[in-house]
């Protein structure tokens, strides 16, 4: 049974139907890439696994659970976190308070200490800036704040929006790195890229994205060669 | 020493101010609205007290609790029923519709209470203090709301930075949706948000009705207005500067009705709001804006 399962997901703004109905699956332990151009629907469809949106129709199964229609505030502790499109780390809080934030559904204060270590050992940028406020980081360092943040929460399963949006080169390959890190250690990763190119690089399977419905679907790699792709996604 | 008595009396106002202004200022903080009808739940507050009390005799203190009850019920009522419909809905929207709520509050209270001035009976009940051989006489009932004022102030500080509440409050005040995925539920924060202001509006009306014994379906508007301004002045969303915003206008307000003009005192008041404004935008202890990336 996948871990995350998405069933015919319809999504709409007002009178526009954004997602087309689309199913897909991630099984435990994979890294899955989502692709495809602006305004595809790759955010709408991760808003919509985490509850930021609310699907018209069609359904999103976790672990074997229909999530489709549970608050989003109550998917976090179910052991999903999602770091969303454009970081949306709490600016006026420090690097600490915003992890801290991340870890706000969890009780036990040794497990959560415990935690912390683990992301500031990923992140040593993170350790370094602590008390700095949000804010003041940098877009790297911020893409990596919320990941931390997102971590905070020990998710079995952890959805990226466009992480690599709008950082220089020497980042972008230090997320991606880290994205495999957080792979390697057994969380499972669906990921929303752009930059298609990085994301087949890690990916095992990925979907393709176009206006609403999957195009393409298959091994990360087979995709890398399939001229289609190449042509549309890797600009070759 | 008469400075001094107005510059009491002044902090005395001021507090109140101060407490109605950590109501708006945190809503807006929180909710990102200004919820114009905080000003009627202080008129509401006091009329619980007053029937309370004056008609069917009952303890002060209980009447106080009851109205703080009541206000904090009605508030997150309000705040169900009026204002969650429009999330997500302009701005401009919600404004008329708070305004609207205002009107409701008010005529709502002109039905069941009738048109004419009730007269509040103070609810603190202790001899006025004496200083410097007479000279300078503090109403018990300035004592008990300049105390209470700092205590709130106090205990909201804490409760903001303390407790788990306080971060989720925190959270939604930057950005509702992050504070969701962190698992915060939002609507729950902002109910508890309308819930502790309109509570705080309760008491703050309970003061200001003791310290100024008329009671009429508009007697929140002023001092509803003038906190806003107060929070306005010390930064909208900024708790220490509802807190200082308040303070500051009450003192004005008093200081300028002693020695400029009775009549123009309010006209002083926002002309002070109107200079802060055009100096610093974001008022007092405001934070500068900060430019989106």
């Amino acid at each position: 049974m996948a871990m995350l399962e998405v069933k015919d997901l319809q999504v709409f703004y007002g009178m526009i139907q954004a997602i087309k109905g689309i199913s897909f699956e991630v099984n435990e332990g994979e890294v899955i890439a989502l692709i495809g151009a602006n305004g595809a629907g790759k955010t709408t469809t991760l808003q919509t696994i985490t509850g930021m949106l609310s699907a018209k129709a069609g359904h999103v199964i976790f672990e074997g659970q229909d999530i489709t229609r549970i608050p989003g505030h109550k998917i976090v502790t179910m052991g999903m976190a999602h770091v969303p499109e454009g970081r949306r780390v709490f600016a006026n809080l420090t690097v600490y308070e915003n992890l801290k934030m991340g870890a706000y559904t969890r009780k036990d204060k040794d497990e959560i200490a415990r935690n912390l270590e683990m992301v500031y050992k990923s992140f040593p940028r993170l350790e370094e800036r602590k008390n700095q406020s949000a804010g003041t980081l940098s877009g790297g360092e911020q893409q990596m704040l919320a990941m931390g943040r997102a971590l905070m929460s020990n998710p079995r399963i952890i959805l990226m929006d466009e992480p690599s949006m709008g950082l220089s080169p020497i980042f972008v390959e230090e997320i991606f790195h880290i994205i495999e890190e957080i792979s390697s250690k057994g969380t499972t990763v669906l990921l929303v890229e752009q930059n298609a190119k990085k994301a087949l690089s890690i990916a095992d399977r990925a979907y393709v994205l176009e206006t609403g419905t999957i195009a393409l679907s298959g091994d990360a790699k087979d995709l890398m060669s399939n001229e289609q792709i190449r042509k549309a996604y890797l600009g070759e | 020493m008469s400075f001094l008595s107005y510059l009491i009396n002044g902090l005395s106002l001021g507090s109140v101010y101060a407490i109605i202004a950590l109501g708006y200022t945190m809503v807006y903080g929180i909710a990102k609205m200004l919820n114009f009808a905080h000003g009627d739940v202080i008129m509401i507050g006091c009329y619980v007290v007053f029937t309370l009390m004056s008609q069917y005799g009952v303890h002060p203190g209980i009447s106080i609790l009851a109205a703080i009850l009541i206000c904090t019920c009605l508030g997150v009522v309000i705040e169900k029923i009026a204002y969650k419909p429009l999330r997500g809905a302009n701005s401009l929207a919600v404004l008329i519709t708070a305004i609207g709520v205002s009107y409701f509050l008010q005529n709502l209270a002109l039905l069941i209470f009738g048109a004419d001035t009730k007269s509040f009976t103070s609810v603190v009940n202790m001899p006025p203090l004496h200083l410097a051989g007479g000279k300078l006489t503090i109403s018990a009932v300035t004592i008990v709301t300049v105390l209470s004022c700092i205590v709130i102030m106090i205990a909201l500080m804490l409760f903001i930075r303390k407790t788990r509440a306080g971060q989720a409050m925190l959270a939604v005040s930057e950005d509702r949706d992050a504070a969701q995925l962190m698992g915060v539920n939002v609507n729950g924060t902002i109910s508890l948000t309308f819930a502790i202001g309109s509570g705080l509006a309760a008491i703050a009306g309970i003061l200001l009705c003791s310290a100024y014994p008329t009671l009429s379906p508009y007697t929140g508007a002023m001092p509803g207005i003038k906190a806003f301004t107060a929070a306005v002045f010390g930064g909208i969303g900024s708790i220490p500067g509802a807190f200082v915003g308040g303070l500051v206008l009450g003192i004005i307000e008093i200081l300028g009705r002693a020695y400029i003009s009775s009549q123009l005192s309010d006209a002083i008041v926002f002309a002070v709001l109107i200079l802060v404004l055009l100096i610093k935008p974001t008022g007092l202890l405001g934070k500068p804006i900060q430019e989106k990336v």
